[in-house]
Order: structure tokens, then C-alpha cells, then sequence
């Protein structure tokens, strides 16, 4: 503390100053992406509204109840769950400077995220099957866009991730690598908070 | 001049602190573990009380369900996305919470004016939903 002050009482300390400033830069991406979220936030918002309004509208055709296999959004939650975490070990690897075991948590993080997707997947396709498909009722059709469009998001996060492996496999963990690190952090803990949403709005109340 | 060297160290303590507090703010081992943990208690609780039929009372099950999941997202926000009154000078707060006060008018005024509709239509007979088109 002391070497501080009397590096500052120099003339010369004021450059130390103005390096700061550098944390600018990086500290507005973050501010901006958060702000992104929130906007996002926003669409999933009235995709919410729109279920609410329109979940009990089945036209004669079949409810929540008949359509929703709870053990497989079970093991769907947990995968995302699963995900989030070893999405934050791979940013405590990164903190610590360990690409290897930061690259390896992501692997792992992108393989959840892939079931969670594949899972997802496998339960549209079985509705479809059954004819609940988005054309059968107002309840499916507002029901596959907010779940799909939750889909849709971990695809892209998933696409985000696969990039920025190959780009810190080649480049390391360097500034650029780490904004990038930490915004998808932001974006994939974001989308696990909506599909808590997601959970307990449709898939329990539906089936309550 | 002594003044002046001590906002500096100030100045720069502010610094280092701000410098561990991104640090901080990235999480700890136990930070994500205790998270991750409420997490699990908190996802299991609700898919329990659904599946296992636990509460006799759907209403009572309903407002459990929905207060455990907003619980939940408040611990993903502290735990995982590292969110406090402080971070990015308190405007991630702000946007949350204008957020939220946009998210609350949207679904409540939502819910609010299609039930007002639907209460007041009349009521669809199943003769006369044999002539619809």
C-alpha cells in the first residue's frame, strides 16, 4: 500500500492511471450482453404470456396432462442443471489459467447441452407422432414456440460453444477469449434460469 | 499534496478491490457447489410434489410449485449469473428490474384481459359449435 502512494505522488504514476481505463471496454460488453438478456427476457416473456393465455385452449384435442411424460423433462432439467455447472468449472479453469481442463469442462458442458437438446428433441417428435403437433390446438401451437424457441437458443449456445473451443484450442485463453467466455456464461445460465420457468409454468402445472 | 497521494491510494485501492471483486464476481468453487446444491433441492422439491401426488390440494401444490421456481431463479441469479446490487455500478440491477416490472405487466395484464374476454363472451353451446364452418 505504502509503495503505492509513493509511486502515485510521481508524476509519472498518472500513466498507471490511465491504464485503468482499459477495463472499460470490457466491463461495457458485459453491461451490454446483460442488457441483450434482459431483452431476450423479454421475448420469452410474453412467449409466456402467450401459454398462459392460451394453454387451455386444446380443441378438443389432448391436454398437458395426457401429453407431458414428467420423468423425461426430469431427467431433461437435470441435464441442463448438470450443464451449468460444469459450465462454471470450465470458468474457474479459466480463471486459473488450465486451457487443458477448461477445454475438457466445456466438452463435457457441450455433451449435456447436446442431450438436453437430443432429449427435446426426441419429445417433439413423439408428440408429433401421437398428432399433437403445433397445428393441433392453440395450447400445442403456443406450447411447441416457447419450448422450441428455448431450443432454439441452446442450439445457437451450443454453436457458440463448439466455435469458441476450437478458438481457445488455437489462440489460448486470451482477453478476447475470456469476454467471449464469460458472455456465453451469462447467456447459458440465463437460458437454464427460463427453462426453470419453462418446468414449473408448463410442464408441473400442466400436469398438476 | 499528501491529500492528493491519498485519493490516488485510494484510488487505487478501489482498484484492486474492484479487480478482486471481478474476480469474485467469476465465482468460487464453493459459490457454483452451493448453488448447484440449492439448485437440486429446489428442482427435486416441486417435480416430488407433482409426480408423487404429495399435496391433496392442487391450489396449494400450484403456489408451491410456482414460489420454489421463482426461488430458484433467484439463486441461479446470485449463484450462477453473480448478480448483486453492486455489479456494473448497480445498472444490472436497474435492467433487471425494469425487467421484471415489464415481465409482471406483460403476463399479469395478459392474463388479466383475456379472462376479462373470455368471462364476458358467450358462452359456445356444442349445437352451436356444430355450425361453425
Amino acid at each position: 500500500m505504502s509503495a503505492n502512494t509513493s509511486h502515485n505522488a510521481q508524476p509519472g504514476g498518472e500513466l498507471t492511471f490511465y491504464l485503468r481505463e482499459e477495463h472499460h471496454p470490457e466491463q461495457s460488453t458485459m453491461i451490454g450482453f446483460w442488457i441483450y438478456l434482459m431483452s431476450d427476457c423479454l421475448i420469452f416473456a410474453i412467449l409466456f404470456a402467450t401459454y398462459a393465455v392460451l394453454g387451455h385452449s386444446f380443441a378438443g384435442g389432448p391436454d398437458a396432462k395426457e401429453l407431458f411424460d414428467l420423468k423425461l423433462v426430469a431427467i431433461n432439467t437435470a441435464m441442463l442443471l448438470f450443464s451449468s455447472i460444469t459450465y462454471g468449472f470450465a470458468m474457474l479453469e479459466m480463471e486459473k489459467g488450465n486451457k487443458g481442463l477448461m477445454i475438457s469442462w466445456m466438452v463435457v458442458t457441450f455433451f449435456f447441452g447436446v442431450c438436453f437438446l437430443g432429449i427435446e428433441l426426441y419429445e417433439f417428435h413423439h408428440l408429433i407422432g401421437e398428432g399433437a403437433g403445433p397445428w393441433r390446438s392453440a395450447f400445442t401451437s403456443s406450447f411447441f414456440t416457447l419450448v422450441g424457441t428455448h431450443g432454439l437458443h441452446v442450439t445457437c449456445g451450443l454453436v457458440w460453444m463448439a466455435v469458441l473451443m476450437v478458438q481457445m484450442n488455437k489462440h489460448g485463453i486470451n482477453a478476447a477469449n475470456k469476454r467471449r467466455m464469460t458472455t456465453l456464461s451469462m447467456f447459458w445460465h440465463f437460458l437454464d434460469v427460463i427453462w426453470i420457468g419453462v418446468f414449473s409454468f408448463v410442464y408441473l402445472m400442466g400436469v398438476l | 499534496m499528501a491529500s492528493h497521494a491519498d485519493t490516488h491510494a485510494h484510488g487505487d485501492h478501489g482498484h484492486h478491490d474492484d479487480h478482486h471483486g471481478a474476480h469474485a464476481n467469476h465465482g468460487t468453487f464453493g459459490s457454483y457447489m452451493t448453488g448447484f446444491v440449492l439448485s437440486v433441492i429446489l428442482t427435486a422439491i416441486p417435480f416430488w410434489l407433482v409426480m408423487g401426488d404429495v399435496i391433496a390440494d392442487k391450489q396449494v401444490t400450484a403456489v408451491l410449485v410456482m414460489g420454489l421456481g421463482l426461488v430458484q431463479i433467484i439463486v441461479h441469479m446470485i449463484f450462477f449469473l453473480h448478480m448483486d446490487t453492486k455489479s456494473e455500478g448497480g445498472w444490472n440491477m436497474m435492467a433487471l428490474l425494469f425487467t421484471v416490472v415489464l415481465v409482471l405487466i406483460t403476463l399479469s395484464g395478459s392474463l388479466w384481459v383475456m379472462h376479462n374476454l373470455n368471462t364476458y363472451m358467450m358462452p359456445l353451446t356444442p349445437e352451436a359449435a356444430k355450425q361453425l364452418p
